[in-house]
């Protein structure tokens, strides 16, 4: 009786073994479909999805501060700082790719800082991140044109970009929401 | 009262016991070429300032109290300086691009003039890590010429 659960028992785990197996291995096979269906995807077009990707993060974070949501403002900017991470910089030149990875590393500390801090903070090191992004889109540069505007009165003054050349201040919030002015226009 | 000796001394056995826990010391013998002060022309004042004030959390060589000898106080010194040298370490500075070290300076500058550091529980105990309003006003000068500079 003993034996005859104990060689039930290992078949069970047998077949177990198998069928997850076989599982696993559908599963790989699906991987290598999304692969070759990545390949196949313009590799241009991905890079700019990424620089892209981290723009579109970057205004988000800016609509916060304009609009003095802290908590938004943080959030979005750990989005931002994986956003970061993930940009390919291999169609680049060597001096390119230098300088990205620089702007990169600068902003992700940037943006990971906003994540964290209140909002006084967050502005602080939104400018340094400003600057970073600004810096970035002139070595990738962007599928819409953008505006860099320009406050005269936050510390010294202080810039940032914009999708729309209507000015929303990020660094005053409520306070100033109009205060600067488009200072340059990037186009496509 | 049979419950709080027992308590008592679970408490006991448990703060001796956290006494024999290894911890990582944060002390080195050599200032890296890569050192703020050297590669930096930095006045003499402002340099003992820097070193006095910033130097213990924020470079790889902690002037220890007596007291950091004593559990717990010594896992909350170990998590000041980790975090303060993933921040900022002052031996390594010149291994850090112009625009890290511009976003670097930029960060002393605000935290000097909000009074954030040096940190106020640092402070408590010493009291000579202070920046008194001159002083904190020297080092922002400083600084700030320092950025322009880069």
């Amino acid at each position: 009786m003993q034996k005859l659960k104990m060689s039930i028992a290992a078949m069970l785990l047998l077949t177990l073994s198998f069928t997850n197996a076989q599982e696993k291995e559908k599963m790989n096979m699906d991987h290598s479909k999304m692969n070759m269906d990545g390949m196949k995807m313009n590799i241009d077009k991905m890079q700019d999805a990424m620089a892209e990707a981290i723009l579109s993060d970057y205004f988000v974070l800016k609509e916060a501060l304009v609009a003095d949501d802290t908590k938004k403002a943080a959030q979005t900017s750990a989005k931002l700082a994986a956003s970061l991470k993930a940009i390919d910089k291999s169609n680049y030149t060597a001096d390119e790719q230098k300088e990205l990875a620089d702007i990169i590393a600068d902003a992700t500390e940037h943006a990971e800082h906003i994540a964290k801090s209140p909002i006084e903070h967050q502005r602080e090191h939104f400018k340094m991140l400003s600057k970073d992004i600004t810096d970035m889109v002139a070595i990738t540069g962007t599928k819409n044109t953008l505006y860099q505007q320009f406050c005269p009165m936050y510390d010294g003054g202080s810039n940032w970009l914009s999708e729309s050349s209507d000015v929303k201040n990020p660094y005053y919030g409520s306070k100033m929401p109009t205060c600067g002015k488009v200072i340059e226009t990037i186009e496509k | 009262m049979k419950i709080l000796k027992i308590i008592a001394l679970v408490l006991l056995v448990a703060i001796v016991g956290i006494q024999f826990v290894p911890t990582t010391r944060n002390q080195s013998d050599t200032v890296p070429e890569t050192d703020f002060m050297l590669v930096n022309n930095v006045p003499k004042t402002i340099q003992k300032k820097l070193e006095v004030s910033c130097y213990d959390c924020h470079s790889n060589n902690t002037q220890y109290p007596w007291y950091n000898k004593v559990q717990p106080v010594t896992w909350f010194l170990e998590g000041h300086i980790k975090e303060g040298k993933a921040e900022l370490n002052f031996n390594e500075w010149d291994s850090l691009s112009a625009r890290r070290k511009k976003s670097k300076l930029q960060s002393i500058i605000k935290q000097v003039e909000s009074g954030e550091m040096p940190l106020s529980s640092y402070t408590l105990i010493h009291s000579d890590a202070k920046f008194s309003k001159e002083e904190a006003n020297e080092i922002i000068n400083f600084i700030t010429q320092l950025k322009d500079s880069l």
